[in-house]
């Protein structure tokens, strides 16, 4: 799998997310500094990690949306290319129009750093091959801005094509209010693109690849995207 | 072109000067240094290099005395940072500074700046950071605007280390009314770089360019030096101007260009521009390297029209560095920056002259020679007094008016012990993906070194109420703290960084708290290998003559040759408790006798170097070898208060056995003596014997499992009833609500 880790003015969660991608395909990833203007030949996989892209000071992603990479990166999906996005990357594919909905300020107007559980709402897309359907996983969250928003009728589409791929929930895998730290819609913390290709997810499962550093929750995002796309 | 500065009349300057802070003969040192009367942006900048901020005048002689030295330091205090070999080729380089003045004014931006500049001492040197802690004084919440200003620090340290990508792993918070005028927040950064790639700050080079890069200049935080260096009033919000404001983002892109410039060999030298700005980063850089300097201020990137020379000279303005350059390399240095869209401005160059020269629009605005400005600059050993010795308290005469268990959950809600959960959500700890221990995991934090298995435990601690009480025992026992943290994780102990924050030392009796804080650490640094690598000292910390505690805070880094061998705190079930050290049941100046009696007073416990060494030797030896499952020390609360933090890390509650005859029981229970851990282990008398073996006292206190703490006799308390009281504190109090 080659793994292409943008990186924008601001970005600070690419070396986890290159650790990440690392520990599950053998292989570093290429970092590619937002300036570049196309992908590398034979790119499988684009990843928009975490950070403060421009330093979040205007609509956090807004400005990242805009940088000369971004064309590339739409192009490369509209060829059905993968995209994966974190936290900041789920900001700006929101702002890209990659994904619908918006992510607001939490709804504790404050920034969230701890763990969180998802619970797997869609198994067997390339970015959760590895989890069944239902299975709930930890990952460390830190963010100010994670609280999905969507309109009712996208929220009813979501739903109903199934492309919500992560639930806040507890540890057991009930959805509830007080899982919902950020106060999402419908408890959402990840979601996919109809053709299952593009994921957007505000926690951190690149944070959680490493028994010593608490866990191995995240790796099976990881591990579902090497053997999907080694095929694709 | 003019060739000397135009002097300001000698009365107005004089005057002035006594409102830049500057005291004593001092002007005169000036008048005699210069031969004539200065210019004003002259004036500004004696005034600067010589507050005690920049100048350290009143505490240098002091600061001396401390041990700085150890095989494997590399730089020692007089750099940006501190710099420690930690193996693999690497080099730690870190340091705390405080904050406290600007974090009282306008407290987001206060702390915000303070983590901002922090950072800057530390990868001025090549080092790319990896770990943020603070260390922080509230005053009472009940003060006004007390809690406004333990939301802003807060919100603004996160606001900071969070967008500019390094983690928040660790700190400390206390709470006492004496800081209800005057909080304190001090914040600390550690560092990594190849230890053969550590940048220095000494100019070096006649001719070579000098090259400023960051931010714009604007007209914030002029003077904050000296702002910093006087006691407070009740006007205190008026001196607002004189707080910077932070740009994170602007930082992180600091970081980078500067780490990947450093990958080059174009740099001579750099430094940040902390306090006193441009001012104090060209004189420090051209006087350390014995050569003068050249400045046009035409050239600093300017984000207001009609600066002045003095302004530019004076301004705070965050997120700048000066660099000198190997000639001929500009262009290439600037491609950098462009790329991350920086300011990149050549602004002077060194000459041999031994003088620093400002100029501006065509005129001379200043001209300086530089070796006096240092030479001559003030020395004080002001005059100190002994802090009375407080009487020793004998547990026995205390009454105890409610018992273990009652007192255990009133502690564990108390301010200086109830959990900081609340804090620490607001603080990203795991980015950069290297965060073993979290706060609240462990004694110390372990973050991993990227790529390797070597890791580094970091702490910073004191007690201010010891130092309050006997500064000497309390300066000790601060430096005996971070050591004894460190080991609970298994790290082996390296160096410290200290922030001396004091009250005014025109004072004796605060001059004496200093004098004999920096005695006890010395002797501590010693006794356990412990030096000096670098620090800030902050004093003046009065608001309308009431000083804070005396606050030698200390940072402690160590290191784990495999990070994978560090323990944490949370009990499991099923294993045996082992108290380590002698316990006499010190309850003088302990937070039971506080919270619980209702006192602040009598000595505080002593501090025994060599039974500090020994046990904690022996502790470390015990994690290593992979025999013990989690480790606390005995601080703040003692013996029943660290089980019980042991306890509640994981649920998993213990039964305890009775007080041993001689001991009073709240003295056993909460008692504060040094140098003690409980460690959790699977063979107990295996353990006691090998201590034994060692001379290190040890018995089994008792064995983990259940959900509830239980003392022999058969009463107890569930260990999510202790929990709920320990949670609940900090959100009631800040959020209005349950935990």
């Amino acid at each position: 799998m080659n793994a292409v880790i943008i990186v924008f003015p601001g970005t600070n969660r690419e070396r986890d997310m290159a650790i990440a991608l690392e520990r599950a395909s053998g292989r570093k990833p290429t970092m590619l500094f937002h300036r570049a203007d196309s992908l590398p030949a034979g790119t499988d996989l684009v990843v928009l990690p975490g950070g403060f892209s421009h330093g979040d000071y205007l609509r956090c992603g807004a400005m990242a949306a805009q940088s000369p990479i971004m064309q590339a990166v739409k192009d490369f999906a509209a060829r059905g290319g993968h995209v994966l996005g974190v936290c900041n990357g789920f900001q700006i594919l929101t702002e890209t129009g990659l994904l619908p909905g918006a992510l607001l300020r939490n709804a504790t107007l404050r920034f969230l750093s701890m763990d969180c559980h998802m619970r797997v709402e869609r198994a067997g897309t390339p970015f959760t091959a590895n989890w069944r359907q239902g299975d709930v996983f930890r990952a460390p969250m830190a963010h100010g801005d994670g609280n999905y928003f969507c309109d009712e009728e996208t929220l009813a589409r979501l739903n109903g094509e199934n492309l919500v791929a992560f639930r806040y929930a507890t540890p057991d895998g009930a959805i509830t209010p007080a899982a919902n730290r950020n106060g999402a819609r419908d408890n959402i913390a990840g979601i996919l693109s109809p053709n299952l290709r593009i994921c957007g997810l505000m926690p951190h499962p690149e944070d959680l690849v490493d028994p010593l550093m608490g866990g191995e929750d995240g790796l099976p995002m990881f591990t579902s995207l090497v053997e999907s796309l080694a095929t694709a | 072109m003019s060739t000397l500065p135009i002097p300001l009349d000698t009365a107005r300057a004089k005057q002035l000067s006594a409102e830049f802070g500057l005291k004593g003969d001092e002007f005169d040192r000036v008048l005699a240094i210069l031969g004539r009367t200065p210019s004003l942006t002259e004036l500004g900048i004696f005034s600067v290099m010589w507050s005690e901020h920049c100048s350290y005048k009143s505490s240098r002689v002091w600061l001396r005395t401390l041990p700085t030295k150890a095989p494997w330091v590399i730089h020692g205090p007089g750099e940006n940072a501190g710099v420690i070999d930690i193996g693999d080729g690497l080099a730690a380089i870190f340091k705390m500074e405080s904050h406290n003045h600007p974090s009282f004014i306008e407290p987001y931006q206060g702390a915000a700046t303070g983590v901002g500049g922090i950072l800057r001492d530390v990868f001025t040197m090549g080092a790319r950071p990896i770990a943020n802690l603070n260390a922080l004084r509230f005053g009472s919440p009940e003060a006004p605007r007390m809690k406004r200003v333990i939301d802003g620090v807060v919100r603004g340290i996160g606001g900071y280390g969070n967008s500019v990508g390094v983690p928040t792993v660790g700190g400390e918070v206390n709470f006492h009314p004496a800081y209800n005028g005057n909080p304190l927040v001090n914040a600390m950064t550690v560092g990594i770089a190849p230890k053969d790639r550590i940048f220095l700050s000494a100019a070096a080079g006649i001719g070579n360019p000098v090259v400023y890069v960051g931010s714009k200049t604007g007209r914030d935080g002029i003077h904050g030096a000296t702002m910093a260096s006087a006691e407070f009033s009740a006007d205190s919000e008026e001196k607002r101007p004189t707080v910077q404001i932070g740009d994170p983002f602007t930082e992180k892109l600091l970081i980078e260009a500067c780490l990947e410039l450093m990958a080059t060999d174009m740099i001579v030298a750099i430094q940040d521009m902390g306090a006193a700005g441009l001012t104090s980063s060209s004189v420090e850089m051209a006087g350390k390297g014995g050569v003068g300097i050249e400045l046009v201020m035409d050239n600093v990137p300017q984000r207001e029209v009609g600066m002045t020379a003095y302004e530019m000279m004076l301004s705070e303005s965050q997120e700048r560095m000066l660099m000198i350059l190997k000639p001929g390399r500009e262009a290439e240095a600037e491609a950098i920056f462009h790329k991350w869209e920086l300011d990149f401005a050549v602004i002077g160059h060194l000459t041999d002259t031994g003088r620093i020269v400002i100029r501006h629009k065509g005129m001379v605005e200043a001209d300086i020679p530089l070796a006096p400005l240092e030479s001559e600059a003030p020395l004080y050993r002001r005059p100190t007094a002994e802090t009375p010795k407080q009487p020793v308290l004998d547990a026995a005469s205390i009454a105890d008016p409610v018992g273990p268990l009652a007192a255990l959950t009133t502690l564990v809600g108390s301010l200086d012990l109830c959990s900081r959960r609340w804090i620490w959500d607001q603080y990203d700890s795991t980015v950069g993906g290297q965060t073993v221990k979290r706060p609240g995991g462990a004694d110390a934090a372990v973050v991993k070194l990227e790529g390797l298995k070597r890791g580094l435990a970091i702490t910073t601690d004191c007690t201010p109420r010891y130092c309050q009480a006997d500064p000497e025992a309390g300066g000790a026992q601060a430096v005996a703290e971070a050591w004894r943290n460190l080991t609970a994780v298994g790290a082996r102990p390296l160096a410290i960084t200290d922030n001396m924050n004091f009250g005014n030392p025109e004072k004796p009796e605060i001059m004496g708290q200093f004098a004999s804080a920096v005695r006890g650490m010395a002797a501590a640094c010693i006794a356990l290998d412990f030096p000096v690598v670098s620090g800030n000292v902050s004093l003046y910390n009065e608001t309308e003559g009431r000083a804070i505690l005396p606050t030698p805070a200390i940072g402690g880094v160590g290191v784990l040759e495999d990070a994978a061998q560090s323990i944490g705190l949370a009990l499991k079930p099923g294993l045996d408790l082992v108290l380590i050290g002698d316990t006499k049941g010190w309850l003088g100046q302990s937070l039971w006798l506080r919270e619980i009696a209702g006192r602040e007073e009598g000595a505080p416990p002593p501090v025994d170097l060599a039974a500090e060494r020994r046990n904690g030797d022996f502790v470390r030896a015990r994690i290593l070898e992979g025999t013990v499952a989690a480790c606390h020390d005995l601080a703040d609360g003692g013996l029943l208060v660290a089980v019980a933090e042991m306890a509640m890390a994981d649920g998993t509650g213990a039964t305890l056995t009775a007080p041993p005859a001689g001991v009073a029981p709240h003295g056993w229970w909460f008692g504060e003596d040094q140098a003690r851990y409980v460690l959790a282990v699977t063979d107990g008398a295996g353990l006691v014997a090998a201590a034994s073996a060692a001379g290190v006292p040890a018995a089994v206190i008792g064995r983990s499992g259940g959900g509830d703490l239980v003392l022999a006799g058969g009463s107890s308390i569930s260990v999510a009833t202790l929990r709920a009281a320990h949670e609940a504190t900090l959100p009631a109090l800040m959020e209005g609500r349950a935990a």
